[in-house]
């Protein structure tokens, strides 16, 4: 702040204070005794009348109490300018300092837990009460309380993943996200609504569901000019991309045919948002052993 | 002075109520007019485009401002849950401020890249449907209508007026960003650029 603003603000914050001390002064000049009197201010309006008493001594001493109360405050908290105040109080070292002494709690904890593996950490309840109410807080909203997912979040209580289940994995996905990219019409941009149609009851037949077998039979080319590149010969998806096994009966938006056409047409985009910036790393492997747990 | 003279003239009364009242206005408000504190920009901070901004304005138009605020007070417990604390700089191009007064929902200064795209989507149409708690309104006509594109020109020559630093490209391009695009698509862009200026890294 430049001097001339702490100037300004100092002179007007002193002179409010300083000048109610004048006002109290000012207008009880002359009435020093406490004692009523039934001297009036002189007017009458329709026979009312107005009785010129002193403010009585003990609000009278509150008034005084209070400006003394804004001086003592003035010395000690920053309210003058680039005055900084005896304490040397600012907002953000109360925040310091909440945040430390929430450390020396519960850093130690973290620390301990956070140096555990991850498949160990699954082991141990009180990390397991921890994880669940860190996954409450910050992954339930998409995942469910119970981890079972919906329509378009994953399920992370069963053995089928996206990217793979192990301890690293998991870890990765935390720390960094994912982001997820089915293209309409996988790599065929021309295909014919025909050859989605095949294509659709070809990946149905995976889990023997097919509607149509000869249009299931003609979509296997289909299949192979579309998704192999990601889902693999046999559809079984390859984690390293992300791209879901289809043959498992699993599904992350909708079995029918109806969900599945509407995913081959229009393609799907998907993310997990990274919490590396979000959760310390100790809270991170916590949450990943909580999640490792749920299906282990 | 005597009370007399005060309360028969009108004007004086005016002045001196008026003098007594602005000191606080005074010393706390108008010196933040002048300080680089609440007037430069956080490093990195850029205006929204013209999709976040017309996100923007649905945003106001739903009221959202009335259940969510957009300001995450120093204190552990919301950095805690929100991340890092709203700093001044952050909010020198919102014009006006969406920093609201009354948590009904949660605190949204920093839920950029909080939720997939798809989240949002799904909870703005059918909130319930993804968290069985929630009291927050659908807002399932968003999905409906499209952006009316024909002020979207207009909305950001002004802002450029008030200082904020849009180029006359930009400009000149708005309405070709937003033309034909869902309500939905403005607002999702615009909540999830929301804060992500200041890593909240701990």
């Amino acid at each position: 702040m430049s001097t001339f603003w702490s100037i300004w603000i100092s002179v007007i914050v002193l002179g409010t204070v300083f000048g109610c001390w004048w006002l109290l002064y000012a207008t009880r000049k002359g009435q020093t005794t406490d004692t009523e009197t039934n001297k009036t201010v002189g007017h009458s309006f329709d026979g009312i009348e107005e009785y010129d008493n002193p403010l009585p001594k003990w609000w009278y001493y509150l008034f005084i109490a209070t400006c003394v109360f804004a001086l003592g405050y003035l010395a000690l908290y920053p309210g003058l300018g680039n005055y900084k105040g005896l304490l040397g109080w600012t907002a953000e070292n109360q925040w310091q300092a909440e945040m430390q002494q929430a450390d020396a709690r519960y850093g130690e904890l973290y620390a301990k837990f956070g140096d555990t593996p991850v498949a160990e950490l699954a082991e141990n309840d009180d990390a397991m009460k921890m994880g669940q109410r860190l996954f409450a807080n910050n992954c339930a909203v998409c995942h469910g309380s119970a981890g079972r997912g919906s329509l378009g979040f994953p399920n992370l209580t069963d053995d089928d993943w996206l990217y793979g289940g192990d301890p690293d994995t998991i870890l990765t996905t935390l720390h960094q996200g994912r982001n997820g990219n089915m293209p309409a019409k996988g790599t065929m941009p021309g295909m014919t609504s025909e050859q989605v149609d095949q294509v659709v009851n070809y990946v149905l037949s995976f889990s023997d569901r097919a509607k149509d077998e000869e249009a299931a039979a003609k979509g296997e080319q289909v299949f192979a000019q579309a998704c192999v590149a990601c889902h693999g010969q046999d559809g079984k998806g390859n984690q390293a991309m992300g791209a879901p096994n289809l043959t498992d009966n699993t599904w992350l938006y909708g079995s029918t045919y109806e969900w599945i056409k509407e995913t081959v047409v229009n393609g799907r985009a998907n993310q997990m948002p990274a919490q590396g910036d979000r959760l310390s790393d100790d809270q991170i492997q916590i949450l990943a052993a909580y999640v490792y747990s749920l299906s282990n | 002075m005597k009370h007399e003279i005060v309360e028969k003239n009108l004007g004086l009364m005016i002045v001196l109520i008026i003098f007594t009242i602005s000191g606080g206005f005074l010393a706390e408000v108008v010196p933040l007019f002048f300080l680089d504190e609440t007037n430069e920009p956080v490093e990195g901070l850029e205006p929204l485009s013209a999709l976040e901004l017309e996100g923007r304005d649905i945003y106001i138009r739903e009221g959202c401002h009335v259940c969510h605020t957009q300001q995450i007070r120093p204190f552990r417990a919301e950095t805690e849950r929100y991340g890092h604390y709203s700093v001044a700089g952050e909010f020198v191009y919102d014009r006006p401020f969406l920093w609201g007064s009354k948590r009904t929902g949660p605190d949204l200064a920093r839920v950029g890249g909080r939720y997939s795209d798809a989240w949002q989507r799904q909870h703005l149409y059918d909130p319930r449907s993804v968290v069985p708690e929630s009291n927050m309104p659908a807002f399932p006509w968003l999905f409906e209508n499209r952006i009316d594109h024909t002020s979207t020109e207009s909305k950001l020559e002004t802002l450029q007026t008030l200082g904020v630093p849009y180029t006359d490209e930009q400009v000149a391009g708005a309405p070709d960003e937003v033309r034909g695009k869902f309500e939905i698509e403005a607002l999702v862009a615009y909540l999830q650029q929301l804060g992500t200026v200041i890593s909240d890294k701990r």
